[in-house]
């Protein structure tokens, strides 16, 4: 903050001293490469003069013509700024397009011509009041993108305003004002902050994308403001576009990496353990156990990797790259994999992606082999490849080589070998040497390969093979004598002065172990020495010195004769190099302490040069960064921290507040995407199939956070005896029970039951009764009962077994019909084929069907839900479940209670509906309930059992209220049960429809009062 | 300082200010212009940061010295994510510029047109550029260089990706992405490119969404605007910006409602010199062309859905119900979309449809060789194979060729080295054949390796995986709209080593 503020203040300082000074002079484009074909429009004055001519013309087509062309200046680079009194002038244009052009042409201009801008101002802030959001919107773009300082509390004003404006696309431009804003100005940090958190906390997948990503810009060490948002941005990440996805998935990874600890810290002990268990005594395993701690991820952080993991499928290439990156930080080990399909399905993309996911599957695949190893045929090169693609791919290919494949890596490099491409060829021994020195089982088959590209007839590959047969050798030369007898003769043939440097070297380094043929070599250097290149001439030197030294008879005039050619060698380095051998090797009175080590200084032993990746260090960048690209820090990279050895404060992430607002009876209704109406998007899939019920909470994000509060509730009653915690069930089980699983928060125990009233409670005071009157607000069913009916057996239906469930939930086809949900088995040895609803009775009864089955394996089973209306009546529906051959007669009977759907209100509004219901529409009965129905507990949930009704919370200790309301009509059903002395109880139920009241309370009553 | 006013330069009529006139400014700050750069005196300047790095500038005004008098370290405030965009021609030119901050002097892409100049094949030049200050993240397509300049860390994909989203989108207003219609529609690209991005972060990139914001251009509507005068931006906010489907526009209409999709598969294959196959896989893509009134809400079902192995969608398929049930259920966009791309599982055996019998031969003496090519059908499945179109890059050494041909026609590029056979359908009675012999450079050793074959070739009415639609359904509208499927097979990246 303080280095932004100096920076500034010096800025405002220069600016004012040049204040008169009215030109920019870095500014100025450079006159245009390209000269316009169409018409002339260069910047010469005269032409500036018909536009400005134009512009003040009273004719709209007129001025537009002139917009046009001088934002065709501006495309091409010109100046056009002279222009500006007269473009600004139109900026409260009723004509949009030219509206649009001026805006266009101001966010350019501003800057320079500030006094000018300032003009154009007003125009903005009236349009910031405009009824169409459109307008808002435009006008906060435009207003936060001129450049001028002044502005700069009209800009913080209209942001704020904007940040809670009702139109989430105002919203969203208000979150990239910020940005801008902050760029202009770094001192508004604070205030700026402050809407961020704001905008944060907002609900719409429209805005998410561009508060996170000012988030990033603004303060991205304010960690503490996500806590709050995680679960909400989590659930909505899926809805959320493309672009803000991505930016969202980075952020959390970040997020996830201080927040949780490490998935990996027990993997290695954890294999051992497994192992060792295995084989060795249960005793061991239990000391084990008690010595280290059973890692138990963070309920949040598994949710983040659920629902990020749809996203691999996505069409934006970014998207899935990103959510690679997340699964590489941050998932478990063996979890990391499940993102290797996509990312090699993304190499069929554009050259340019690519590129960039080839440069991170290389960083990958050097940590883990396996990752990618089933896909090595993807990475085979073709010769149409670009030629940065053909090496990542060739990296790529050698990372993944190892004992089992590399016989068909090395076939497939041969291939490469021979490539018209010769740097590609030359990338293709290196890498064969890679992989020599990687597995040892190959380095023979490799050199001798190797050998065999000497005799070849391009001189680059000779030469990048000799460099690499050099490496090789110097790693393990004993075995290898042969080998550099072999290239000693190859001396003659060889031209590429590198080449036969590398091979002088050797034979110099190695001619103890070629002791004959090293002085012949030297004896053929000594003829040609004067016709070498330079670096050859050196090597000859130092292969003179090196066999001087091991056999001075044989060599020793060779010796002094090579000397004696570089004494008057044209090139100094040669001359110098000559002088300090002589001095070094040949004793004399001059030479001074050091030729007694001239053998050690020569011939000490070489540490054989390291054969490895260029990728081996990029793993310390994000995957997926321009930092990683260009293996560099970029400007503005965010470190990823380490995991945090103790994980902090989980529940900090707890959402305590809702706000009541949100929970309008209109709104309820949508929060579960009922509406037969609106049609349903992306996400709401859930609701049609309800065989996945562990999706539902985590698609539902509106309700989420209503969910989170309740687990929050949960969790805190759960949490009493906190010292268990540890040992017996593990945090994530619970959690996940809750988060997943609707139909099981009702499970036997005595936590999950705490669980409903919560539930139905905290809806309950969130809403206001005057919001309240006749509209119900269907709310999530309290109970799921787990029972399934048969509806054809698989005796009858000749292998097809079918079973019926009532979900409860309000059905997604149709508000008034019942859902239902069918599990299909086939038990039968033949597939099923076109299981489908056929004939249905009575006639008018309306199904909503599922749609037809194309097939059912052998045991396979398949759940699918339909919606039956049955018009308030307990009447049975009939009709006929098909395959392609037969055709089976069932019914579903539904249970009175299955009719209603459950409603929360006050008690408040209780009481007033139960004043409407009096006389013919009240029924009751008093009964004799168990002992265990006595407490509030078991009764509510023997109630939520029998009917689908909302608990309605009560002020009275020993009167519970449920409502509900029918599924067809709309009926209200308000269900009363008052304890009494001794066990009595008096039942009443008040609706419109007596006959299911009747009927309710005769169930009710058996309830009740069994055992 | 003086106290007054000075004229400086005698030949120009303003005045350097004195430090009464500074102080007034100072303590008034009436009427500051914020500029990079102000020369203060003769040949002297006071700039920012900016300034200073851009070399060029600071060449074209003669600076000599910098001194540098900024405190602190660097602060870094630049906070977007794409700063700005540049479009340059085959041969160097920049022909568009578009900033969506302050502006970025040209002279930043004369780092790219170094390594544009360097490359051999402008599909070589690096994507990602590091320069000095900023980053050079470009898009090579159709001929066009996309280069936008960076300034901070952003994922490099999240830039490519949105450049050829820019690509497409005017593909899709113009019906081609080339520098003429660009140039010609320079007014409506620039427009678009406003949408698209706001302070370098996408906002509007759906087809549908700026299709109502920005109508595309039709001859009538050119034609009548110029009559009226009237435009072609849209005068309402587009619905999809805020409904749940962005992707589809609301309102739409049409007298023939109709759905048509097509099943393209691509086969990619690398045959070995045998004829065997070292690599195959098939790549499909389900393209679909909805002209459907109203809200549609479209399923479709797959008679083997098995086949496929990794899928990925349009944003508008619903995941989960892929997931249950692998059928295909979505509101579709209006209009053009990519629906699907899939992978074919990998143990199904690829079946392909066609072989090559080559024999290429250089002669010892280094003067000249023979080539021999007979392509005929494999794995067809009964169908025809059309547009055979057989490239063979051949070696640096061959001067010219002079073949024969029974079936379609041969050129042979001089420059670039290549070998078009265009056969067009396969005919099993008579296989076409190419032969004849080859003339090297006099005195260039013999061609160490054998060129290699790139076949291109198309199957209508088959989909080489055996992948079938088994139905359509439309709920949530009442009318009857015409429903069509289309399979077609083609060679993807096809190559025979040879």
């Amino acid at each position: 903050m303080g280095v932004g503020r100096n920076v500034t203040v010096v800025y405002f300082l220069l600016s004012l001293v040049l204040l008169p000074v009215r030109m920019s002079l870095v500014e100025l484009p450079e006159p245009s490469v390209s000269i316009p074909r169409d018409v002339d429009m260069s910047s010469s004055p005269t032409r500036n003069d018909d536009l400005k001519e134009m512009l003040e013309n009273n004719k709209e087509s007129l001025k537009l013509e002139a917009m046009k062309r001088i934002v065709g200046l501006i495309a091409k680079g010109k100046n056009a700024s002279e222009l500006f009194p007269a473009v600004v002038k139109n900026v409260a244009s009723k004509n949009i397009e030219l509206k649009k052009l001026v805006y266009v042409y101001l966010v350019r201009y501003a800057e320079e011509q500030q006094d000018l801008a300032l003009l154009s101002i007003s125009t903005f802030q009236r349009a910031l009041k405009d009824p169409n959001q459109l307008i808002r919107a435009s006008a906060l773009r435009v207003l936060s993108s001129i450049r001028v300082p002044i502005i700069i509390p009209i800009m913080m004003l209209a942001i704020k305003e904007a940040a809670s404006d009702m139109s989430p696309y105002v919203r969203k431009t208000s979150a990239h004002a910020i940005q801008k804003l902050y760029s202009l100005d770094p001192d508004q940090k604070e205030h700026l902050i402050e809407v961020i958190e704001k905008l944060l906390k907002d609900k719409s997948t429209l805005v998410a994308g561009s508060v996170v990503m000012a988030f990033e810009e603004v303060c991205p060490e304010r960690i503490d403001l996500i806590h709050k948002n995680y679960r909400k941005l989590c659930n909505l990440l899926v809805d959320v576009e493309e672009w803000g996805q991505v930016v969202i998935i980075s952020m959390l990874t970040r997020y996830a990496r201080t927040q949780f600890t490490s998935p990996w810290r027990e993997d290695g002990v954890f294999d051992e353990n497994s192992e060792r268990a295995f084989y060795e005594s249960d005793e061991e395993k239990t000391r084990d156990d008690t010595e280290i701690k059973p890692y138990t991820m963070d309920p949040d952080h598994r949710l983040l990797l659920r629902n990020t993991k749809p996203l691999l499928q996505s069409r934006n290439t970014a998207v899935v790259m990103s959510v690679a990156q997340l699964y590489w930080h941050l998932a478990p080990r063996n979890e990391v994999s499940i993102v290797t399909k996509s990312l090699v399905r993304l190499l069929r993309s554009h050259r340019e992606v690519q590129y960039i996911v080839l440069q991170n599957i290389a960083t990958m695949s050097i940590q883990r082999k396996g990752m990618f190893e089933p896909y090595m045929k993807s990475f085979y090169v073709r010769s149409t490849d670009a030629t940065h693609i053909k090496s990542l791919k060739l990296e790529i290919l050698t990372n993944l080589a190892n004992e089992a494949n590399i016989s068909t890596i090395l076939r497939e490099f041969q291939t490469y070998v021979k490539s018209q491409d010769k740097q590609f060829a030359a990338g293709t021994i290196q890498a064969i040497g890679r992989c020599a020195t990687n597995i040892s089982e190959v380095t023979d088959t490799c050199l001798n390969g190797l050998v065999l590209l000497l005799s070849n007839r391009d001189e680059t590959v000779v030469a990048e093979s000799v460099v690499v047969i050099k490496k090789l050798l110097q790693a393990q030369p004993s075995q290898h004598s042969d080998i550099i007898k072999h290239m000693a003769k190859l001396l003659d043939n060889i031209t590429v002065s590198m080449a036969r440097a590398s091979i002088l070297w050797l034979i110099g380094e190695y001619c103890e172990r070629v002791p004959k043929i090293a002085p012949d070599v030297l004896r053929k250097m000594a003829k040609s020495f004067t016709s070498e290149e330079d670096i050859v001439k050196l090597q000859t030197v130092n292969l003179a010195a090196k066999l001087y030294l091991t056999n001075s008879k044989q060599t020793k005039l060779l010796t002094q004769y090579i000397l004696n050619l570089g004494k008057y060698d044209q090139n100094y380095d040669i001359r110098d190099r000559t002088r300090f051998i002589r001095q070094l090797i040949v004793p004399n009175e001059k030479s001074g302490a050091l030729s007694k080590y001239a053998r050690r200084i020569l011939l000490a032993p070489k540490p054989a040069p390291v054969l490895e990746s260029a990728y081996k260090d990029r793993d310390r960048y994000q995957l997926g960064t321009l930092s990683h690209t260009i293996n560099t820090k970029a400007s503005g990279y965010l470190e990823l921290s380490d995991w945090p050895a103790v994980a902090p404060d989980q529940s900090v992430r707890n959402v305590e507040v809702i706000e009541p607002v949100r929970i309008h009876p209109s709104i309820c209704t949508a929060l579960f995407h009922f509406c037969p109406d609106s049609p349903p998007s992306f996400f709401h899939i859930s609701c049609y199939c309800p065989s996945l019920p562990s999706e539902k909470s985590s698609s539902q994000s509106e309700k989420s956070s209503s969910e989170s509060d309740i687990e929050q509730k949960k969790k805190k009653k759960m949490k009493k005896p906190p010292q268990k915690k540890n040992v017996k069930p593990p945090n994530k089980d619970r959690y996940q029970s809750v988060m997943c699983k609707p139909n099981s928060w009702v499970g036997p125990g005595f936590g999950a039951c705490v669980c409903v009233c919560d539930f139905s409670s905290c809806r309950m005071n969130l809403l206001r009764p005057h919001l309240f009157s006749r509209r119900l607000s269907v709310s999530g069913p309290a109970f799921v009962p787990e029972k399934s009916h048969n509806l054809l057996h698989r005796m009858t239906g000749k292998g097809l077994a079918a079973q019926y469930q009532f979900t409860r939930q309000p059905c997604l086809y149709q508000p008034n019909m019942v859902s239902v949900q069918i599990s299909l088995t086939n038990t039968s040895d033949h597939r099923l084929e076109q299981i489908h609803i056929g004939e249905r009775s009575p006639a008018g009864l309306k199904i909503h069907c599922f749609n037809t089955i194309e097939f059912l394996e052998p045991d396979a089973s398949v759940t699918v839900s339909m919606g039956i209306d049955f018009n308030d009546s307990t009447q049975a529906a009939n009709f006929q479940l098909c395959t392609k051959e037969d055709q089976f007669s069932v019914s579903i009977q539904p249970a009175v209670g299955d009719l209603f759907l459950a409603v929360t209100m006050t008690e408040q509004d209780f009481r007033k509906e139960q004043g409407k219901l009096q006389g013919m529409n009240e029924c009751s009965a008093t009964i004799t309930v168990t002992a265990e129905n006595t407490s509030s507990q078991p009764l509510n949930r023997r109630v939520a059992a029998m009917a689908n009704v909302g608990v309605v919370p009560s002020g009275q200790d020993n009167v519970h209220r449920f409502a509900g309301k029918t599924a067809c009509s709309g009926a209200v059903l308000l269900v009363t049960v008052e304890l009494r002395e001794s066990s009595a109880a008096v039942i009443t139920i008040n609706t419109e429809k007596s006959v299911m009241g009747s009927m309710l309370l005769r169930d009710l009553k058996k309830s009740l009062a069994q055992a | 300082m003086s106290h007054e006013a000075v004229r400086v330069d005698p030949d120009m009529e303003y005045l350097t200010p004195g430090v009464v006139d500074l102080e007034q400014m100072f303590w008034t700050g009436l009427g500051a212009t914020y500029t990079h750069c102000n020369q203060v005196w003769p040949n002297l300047y006071i700039g920012d940061k900016k300034t200073a790095l851009e070399k060029p500038g600071l060449v074209e005004m003669g600076v000599t010295h910098i001194i540098n008098a900024a405190e602190g370290t660097w602060n870094n405030v630049s906070t977007e994510m794409i700063h700005s965009l540049f479009l340059v021609n085959p041969s160097g030119d920049i022909f568009l510029e578009k900033h969506w901050k302050s502006v970025v002097s040209r002279s930043v892409c004369d780092y790219f047109l170094e390594a544009r100049e360097k490359a051999l094949d402008p599909e070589d030049v690096p994507p990602v550029i590091s320069t000095p200050h900023h980053y050079l993240i470009s898009i090579y397509r159709d001929k066009l260089f996309f280069l936008s300049v960076i300034q901070t860390e952003v994922p490099p994909l999240f830039v490519i990706e949105f450049l050829h989203r820019v690509a497409e989108m005017i593909q899709d207003y113009f019906g081609e992405c080339s520098e003429t219609v660009i140039k010609d529609n320079v007014v409506m690209v620039y427009e678009l490119l406003e949408e698209m991005l706001d302070n370098g972060f996408p906002l509007a990139t759906e087809s549908n969404v700026l299709k109502e914001m920005i109508r595309p251009p039709t001859i009538l509507r050119s034609v009548v605007n110029t009559l009226t005068g009237s435009s072609n931006v849209g005068d309402k906010l587009p619905t999809g910006q805020l409904s749940t489907i962005p992707w589809r526009r609301a309102g739409v209409k049409y007298t023939n409602n109709e759905a048509y999709f097509d099943v393209v598969e691509e086969i990619d294959a690398i045959l070995d010199r045998t004829g065997t196959t070292v690599f195959a896989e098939i790549q499909g893509v389900v393209e679909a062309c909805v002209k459907l009134s109203g809200m549609p809400d479209l399923t479709l079902s797959f008679m083997n859905p098995r086949l496929l192995d990794d899928v990925s969608f349009h944003p508008c398929v619903r995941y989960k119900r892929w997931e249950s049930e692998r059928v295909l259920s979505f509101i579709p966009p209006d209009g053009n979309f990519t629906l699907m791309t899939y992978h074919v599982n990998a143990q199904n055996l690829v079946a392909i449809p066609v072989y090559v019998k080559h024999s290429i031969n250089f002669f010892e003496s280094g003067s000249g060789g023979r080539l021999d090519l007979t392509v005929g059908p494999k794995q067809t499945m009964g169908k025809t194979v059309e547009g055979v179109l057989v490239t063979v890059h051949m070696p640096k050494t061959v001067l010219s060729v002079s073949l024969n041909a029974t079936q379609g026609s041969y050129t042979y590029d001089n420059a670039t080295k290549v070998l078009v056979w265009d056969i067009g359908k396969l005919n099993p009675q008579k296989l076409p054949n190419l032969r004849g012999s080859l003339s090297l450079q006099t005195g260039a050793p013999k061609p160490e390796e054998n060129p290699s074959l790139n076949i291109d070739l198309k199957i209508q009415q088959l989909a080489i995986s055996g992948l079938k639609v088994n139905r359509l359904d439309m709920f949530g509208e009442k009318y009857k709209p015409f429903k069509g499927v289309k399979y077609i097979t083609k060679a993807g990246k096809f190559q025979v080593r040879m």
